[in-house]
């Protein structure tokens, strides 16, 4: 590689934010790379996914175009998105949109948090980049530079959605910042933590669903976005949302009846203690979503259904049987689990060797002899999740190597299908503009692949959309495993969160 | 230590019990060859979720990589030359073009990324001073040969004479220009100047060679 090659790469994985740089103490250039990010890519679909079912398809089209380009300013990526979707409406004849309904919703994804500021260049004495930085006020990350044009007009437009939304704080600082900060060059990248936020939260809401039913869901619903401003992120706990708040939320929206919802609350705090419990009487019942315990009840499920996958109902069995006692010496779980010594031993035995169960030893006597210790099993979520993870990995890597092994064995074949498909969208143009073509011309570049080719052709689609599905859907349960890991790591207690309940 | 060594003899260090052995039960044997590489799986793996949710976000991902890949910011090894020009190679240029479209914005960026345009300049200043030594040796040359040709012995002290002189003034020179550089790129010179030394140096060493020949011929 020369030089020049590499400069260019590290520019790319820069301007995708991969790679973070910073100037050292010796005054060179260091470089690093963030592993999350890459990580994120798996998730890219379902960003672009997210933001089409939350407000639609300009939506989706604006977080594919940032996607697309790593970071961008609002002015560029604005007139892309308006543009394709022009398009895509002049084919299907509709008339066309204003370029100010797609920055109505840029505001509205910045505003919620799921677009963000990049950081800002912090540069040294001779006007060179050092670093990137993050602004002192968070808040300033999510604040929407109007645009020149017609640019009162849309600070007028931004005022009444905020009023029509949920009383909220950080609107408030980001309007009185926008007047100051410095606007020509603003860019702007997904935030992947908002969407991760947002996927966790939707997942708490589908697992209370399906436990209960759809009605306590909507429940869960809006006691998280109740409480979503005000919680941190990362808090173990909701901040505590009264009767009336989640009554009135939902009042409005589903028809509850006091009665029902207070039934409603009473059986969710009775069934599902992980997720929703009630931490005080005031305010006709305070309640709050125990976001960590539910994640770890979550992550459980998971880990139980891959043991139910891989060692079959009677491992479960055992399985559970640690996990309800905690410590369990192995003539107990034989008994407990109904199943007879032998076969519990070799069942047992083979989750250890996986590493799904650990051994707690406790001696009698100091020497450690076999025969005077106890024995006991033991299963630690928190190692098994990350185990489990490790696994994921694994997995997701063994697929996208498959995949392209299997594209790049029929590199020829798709090839061939590729221009193919490009001559016929050549010749059906041709005929829409109203042009004569001959319809066995058409008939003539389509056989140009012949049948077992095309039956190959079939079984490549077939295999790499499986492969990439599982893709998906293995990191579906990267995605609550990693959640769930995220909250067991060291970190400061949550200062918000303390100050709120003391209020 | 020495409790091993007693214990030897007597089968297992521990009672076969604790592991959940019976009385009568005979031990399994040892295994004595690896795992097979792919084990048979006992389980099959189960279907995948299928659903219009996840055809959408499957088609997305398609859609994302596929996009990615023409982008400018999909970057290639460029591959290296062919033994024979080939008639398909000029429709292959096209594609990289693209590749150079993407300029980043350089507020952004460390200034070590940046492509350097200044270096072509740079060679370009510093090969007249090559131009004109080589003028001053070609010159030096036929002086040389000149007063060879007519007194081979005496002239050499005078020829030495020169040579230095010239060298001195090359030094100045030389000295001259790097100060005018240091001032417009100091950024540059971290990394850069070893490379451009060495290669100013060769310049010179091909001219001293020159002369070493003369010298040569002359003892």
């Amino acid at each position: 590689m020369s030089e020049n090659q590499v400069q260019k790469a590290l520019c790319v994985l820069i301007q995708h934010g991969l790679v973070a740089f910073q100037k050292s103490n010796k005054s060179f250039m260091e470089y690093s790379i963030n592993i999350d990010k890459i990580m994120n890519h798996l998730r890219y679909s379902r960003y672009i996914h997210c933001a089409k079912v939350l407000y639609g398809d300009g939506a989706e089209l604006l977080v594919e175009e940032i996607l697309h380009a790593g970071q961008t300013d609002m002015a560029t990526v604005v007139k892309k998105v308006t543009d394709r979707l022009n398009d895509a409406l002049e084919t299907a004849g509709h008339p066309k949109i204003s370029s100010s309904l797609v920055r109505d919703k840029f505001n509205s994804l910045v505003q919620t948090h799921f677009l963000q500021r990049c950081f800002s260049p912090v540069l040294d004495d001779k006007k060179r980049v050092i670093r990137l930085e993050q602004p002192e006020n968070v808040e300033e990350l999510f604040s929407v530079q109007p645009m020149e044009v017609d640019g009162g007009n849309q600070g007028q437009k931004r005022k009444l959605t905020l009023d029509s939304d949920l009383p909220n704080k950080r609107f408030k600082t980001e309007s009185t910042s926008k007047e100051a900060s410095p606007g020509d060059s603003i860019f702007w990248q997904v935030n992947c933590e908002r969407f991760h936020h947002h996927f966790r939260d939707q997942a708490l809401i589908s697992a209370v669903a399906r436990r209960l039913d759809k009605k306590a869901g909507e429940i869960m619903r809006a006691i998280l976005r109740i409480s979503e401003v005000k919680t941190d992120p990362l808090a173990k706990q909701t901040v505590p949302v009264s009767f009336t708040e989640i009554f009135g939320s939902l009042q409005k929206e589903l028809g509850f009846t006091r009665n029902l919802l207070e039934q409603y609350l009473h059986n969710m705090t009775d069934e599902v203690p992980e997720f929703v419990s009630k931490c005080d009487d005031s305010g006709g019942g305070m309640y709050v979503v125990n976001i960590f315990q539910a994640l770890q009840a979550l992550c459980k499920a998971h880990i139980e259904s891959v043991v139910l996958e891989r060692f079959g109902s009677k491992s479960l069995r055992i399985f559970r049987v640690i996990l309800l006692k905690k410590q369990v010496e192995q003539s107990q779980i034989e008994t407990c689990a109904m199943i007879p010594s032998k076969e519990a031993k070799e069942l047992l035995y083979k989750m250890f060797e996986e590493g799904f169960v650990t051994i707690t030893e406790l001696a009698k006597t100091p020497d450690h002899a076999p025969s005077r210790t106890f024995y006991l099993f033991t299963v630690d979520i928190r190692q098994v999740a990350r185990m489990l993870k490790e696994k994921c990995f694994k997995a997701i890597r063994n697929a996208i190597v498959k995949r392209n092994l299997e594209i790049m064995e029929h590199k020829r074949l798709l090839d061939k299908q590729e221009r193919v498909d490009a001559i016929i969208a050549d010749l059906e143009q041709q005929l829409q503009s109203g042009l004569e073509v001959d319809p066995a011309q058409k008939e003539e570049v389509q056989e140009v692949i012949t049948p077992p080719e095309r039956q190959q052709l079939t079984k490549v689609h077939t295999v790499t959309n499986t492969l990439e599905m599982s893709e998906l859907q293995v990191d579906e349960t990267l995605f609550i495993l990693e959640s769930y890991l995220a909250f067991t790591y060291h970190r400061p207690a949550p200062k918000k969160q303390q100050s709120a309940i003391l209020i | 230590m020495a409790a091993r060594g007693r214990g030897r003899g007597r089968g297992l260090s521990f009672s076969v019990d604790t592991l959940g052995f019976g009385r009568g039960e005979t031990l399994p044997a040892a295994i004595q060859q690896p795992p097979p590489l792919y084990p048979l799986l006992l389980y099959k793996p189960v279907p995948l979720q299928k659903g219009e949710d996840y055809d959408y976000l499957l088609a997305l991902k398609q859609d994302f990589r596929t996009t990615i890949r023409r982008s400018p910011f999909y970057l290639t090894l460029v591959e290296k030359k062919q033994d024979i020009e080939r008639y398909s190679d000029k429709y292959q240029l096209g594609q990289q073009d693209v590749q150079g479209n993407w300029t980043p914005n350089w507020q952004r960026f460390p200034a070590e990324l940046r492509e350097k345009r200044v270096r072509k300049h740079k060679t370009l200043k510093a090969a007249t001073p090559i131009a004109r030594k080589d003028r001053n040796v070609k010159e030096i040359v036929q002086k040389v040969l000149e007063t060879l040709e007519k007194a081979p012995v005496e002239e050499t002290a005078e020829k030495e004479q020169v040579d230095t002189k010239g060298e001195e003034e090359k030094q100045d020179e030389d000295e001259e220009e790097e100060e005018a550089e240091e001032e417009y790129d100091e950024e540059e010179l971290e990394e850069e100047t070893d490379y451009n030394m060495t290669y100013f140096d060769n310049g010179e060493g091909y001219g001293g060679e020159d002369e070493d020949e003369d010298d040569e011929g002359v003892y």
